[in-house]
């Protein structure tokens, strides 16, 4: 018998669904596959994209600030009542040299107090030269405190071996340039700068970045070792930060910029190429998406139409009794959204068991998962919103073709 | 109910513009039973229609229940028509996904939006009626056409309509069901005091009716009282 509380449109259209149970089972399905190439897709990109962005920005700042860089001023005539005229127009490139950030400690203190940034800490980074024995090599000498760098950059989980103690006589170095030297944890390696200062420290932890290039050059040095080598006592090259939200760090850089005159640069724009092949990623999931998404629309719209060819002289005579137009169009919207919305749910866990299956098969060498993924409830809700939408999209011409149906004609068949 | 002058044609403005009624007067009084009958194709079931507010008509006036007709929009006329008209068809058109119950139901559950008791009460007691409650709760579709046509005549009398048009409602049954679904439409009119309009082929039905109507090429040829006249046909609906 009919549910008292369920009201009269519900009550046909569901029948009208039930009766036709193949159809309704076929489209159901298809958009159940549909959503579920959405959900699988969406998921799988969203994982490898957070895996990318998690390996990039797990070895560096999401934005640096830099000290301003030298820049070429055409001599002049200052004299007095001079006609201020260029003496030389073509000039050579200054050179670089290391520079410290004016008022670094105030703009540090300026930015940390920002809602958006999480860490800042200052670093003081120059080339030096590692000498053991008859062995050298140049390497690129962070300084650093560890207790703020290490949130923004996490050596400790990447020592292989030895501490990641760092305190002013110590050093860490890459497994590389351990190798390069034949140093291991407790050897002596001297350190020797371009101005000339020198001094002995003692490895006290062999990292690995997973970058051969880097293991050769990166070391870290306690703040004030850097700064005694490099000739910049109480000076920083650099303030490196990290923020909430990862896709907001070049408005958030350009922020600071404007807030403190100093060069931020963010890690989209240190990294422009593969930001851009992330967002043409996303613009070709997309774009799929948009495309399945169609032919589900279609998929609903057609079986929605030839439901109402079917059941016109049925129309008719709901409508010769008394049944308005409105009551009509709102059976097939309801039907449409309802196969919209049965569809997404066996969608969502149909692509949920895709991506258990894709975590089971996809594994590296070692047994651990290819990539990590993440079931983000809000995927699955976007889902199934969209698709209950789209289903209702769909009814709308099927609907307003069957609330237009001329009682006469459609009784008449 | 009152025709004045109703013409309908088919193809308005174009040059196979067909005039299918031409000036139809009619009226049905409160209570009358009233044959219609007439050659295929000659306009009964146009006529019907009109009558019924599914239609409308391209000129003349339409008085239902003492309300003119020509100018209501789509929503007034289907109020109008629920609450005041009901149909039988030739074919049952009863809506297969549902019991006969349910079917006998729904004029009312579209009224009012939700089922409750009152109208599965009403229901049982129209399929009651129509000697169907063994059957009440059978799917529509395994029902035989005998039964389907009285179910139907069940669901028309669901609103308890003043009017009830019947479009050649015994056509598809044998002698003993047409007969039947006949009495059970006379029965009705009699008791409930409802004006019948039954457009039928078969004279010896005709005959039972209070009047007969006969239409041809679309229009009225012949009026005649039938043997049993209503006597309180003085009433203008």
């Amino acid at each position: 018998m009919l549910n008292r509380w369920t009201p009269f449109e519900w009550i046909i259209a569901l029948r009208f669904m039930r009766e036709g149970r193949m159809q309704t089972a076929f489209i159901i399905s298809g958009v159940a596959i549909g959503v579920a190439v959405i959900v699988f897709m969406s998921a799988l990109l969203s994982g490898l994209q957070s895996n990318f962005i998690r390996r990039v920005l797990s070895a560096q700042a999401h934005i640096q600030l830099l000290p301003p860089k030298e820049v070429a001023r055409p001599q002049r005539d200052v004299e007095p009542g001079a006609d201020n005229s260029v003496y030389g127009t073509i000039v050579q490139p200054p050179l670089q040299r290391v520079r410290s950030i004016d008022q670094w400690q105030a703009i540090a203190r300026h930015i940390g107090a920002m809602s958006q940034v999480v860490v800042v800490s200052p670093e003081a980074a120059g080339s030096v030269l590692a000498v053991r024995g008859s062995a050298s090599r140049a390497i690129t000498m962070i300084g650093i405190e560890p207790t703020q760098y290490f949130r923004i950059v996490d050596i400790r989980d990447k020592i292989v071996r030895g501490t990641d103690r760092l305190n002013a006589a110590d050093i860490l170095i890459g497994t590389e340039l351990a190798s390069d030297l034949g140093v291991d944890v407790g050897d002596k390696l001297r350190i020797s700068s371009a101005l000339g200062a020198s001094n002995t420290l003692s490895v006290t932890g062999i990292f690995d970045l997973g970058n051969k290039g880097a293991n050769q050059r990166t070391t870290f040095v306690a703040l004030h070792t850097a700064q005694s080598l490099l000739g910049l006592p109480g000076g920083v090259t650099g303030l490196d930060l990290t923020v909430r939200d990862v896709y907001a760090a070049e408005r958030i850089a350009q922020r600071i910029t404007a807030a403190t005159g100093v060069q931020a640069d963010s890690w989209i724009k240190t990294n422009a190429q593969f930001f851009t092949a992330i967002n043409a990623q996303q613009t070709s999931n997309t774009v799929i998406r948009f495309f399945v998404a169609l032919s589900v629309a279609f998929g609903i719209a057609s079986v929605l139409v030839v439901s109402v060819v079917q059941r016109s002289r049925e129309i008719g005579i709901l409508r010769a009794m008394g049944i308005s137009q409105g009551q009509i169009l709102r059976v097939f919207l309801l039907q449409g959204g309802l196969l919209g919305m049965l569809g997404s749910i066996a969608g969502a866990a149909l692509g949920a068991f895709a991506l258990i299956l894709w975590q089971q098969l996809a594994r590296n060498a070692d047994g651990t998962p290819l990539f990590p993924l993440s079931f983000e409830p809000v995927l699955f809700i976007a889902a199934l919103v969209l698709a209950t939408l789209t289903g209702l999209g769909a009814a709308v011409a099927p609907a307003l073709r069957a609330a237009r149906l001329e009682p006469v004609v459609a009784i008449r068949g | 109910m009152q025709l004045l002058d109703v013409h309908k044609s088919f193809n308005v403005g174009t040059p196979i513009e067909t005039e299918v009624l031409h000036g139809i007067d009619l009226t049905l009084f409160k209570g009358e039973f009233c044959a219609v009958m007439g050659p295929s194709g000659s306009g009964k079931s146009t006529l019907l229609n009109i009558v019924g507010l599914l239609d409308r008509p391209t000129r003349g006036t339409l008085t239902v229940c003492g309300e003119e007709t020509t100018r209501l929009d789509d929503r007034a006329l289907t109020r109008l028509r629920g609450h005041n008209i009901g149909f039988v068809f030739q074919y049952h058109h009863l809506i297969s996904a549902f019991s006969a119950i349910e079917n006998v139901m729904m004029p009312m559950l579209g009224a009012a939006g939700f089922p409750d008791a009152a109208m599965s009460e009403r229901a049982a007691e129209l399929l009651e009626y129509v000697g169907l409650t063994p059957w009440r709760d059978n799917p529509a579709n395994k029902l035989s056409g005998g039964q389907q046509q009285r179910v139907a005549i069940a669901r028309s009398l669901a609103m308890n309509p003043p009017v009830l048009l019947a479009d050649e409602p015994t056509g598809n049954l044998d002698t003993k069901s047409a007969d039947s679904v006949f009495e059970l439409l006379r029965r009705f009119n009699r008791e409930q005091g409802t004006s019948v309009l039954f457009v039928t082929h078969n004279p010896v039905l005709a005959q039972r009716c209070d009047k007969t109507i006969e239409v041809i090429d679309g229009t009225i040829v012949d009026r005649h009282r039938g043997a049993k006249a209503a006597s309180d046909a003085d009433l203008l609906l």
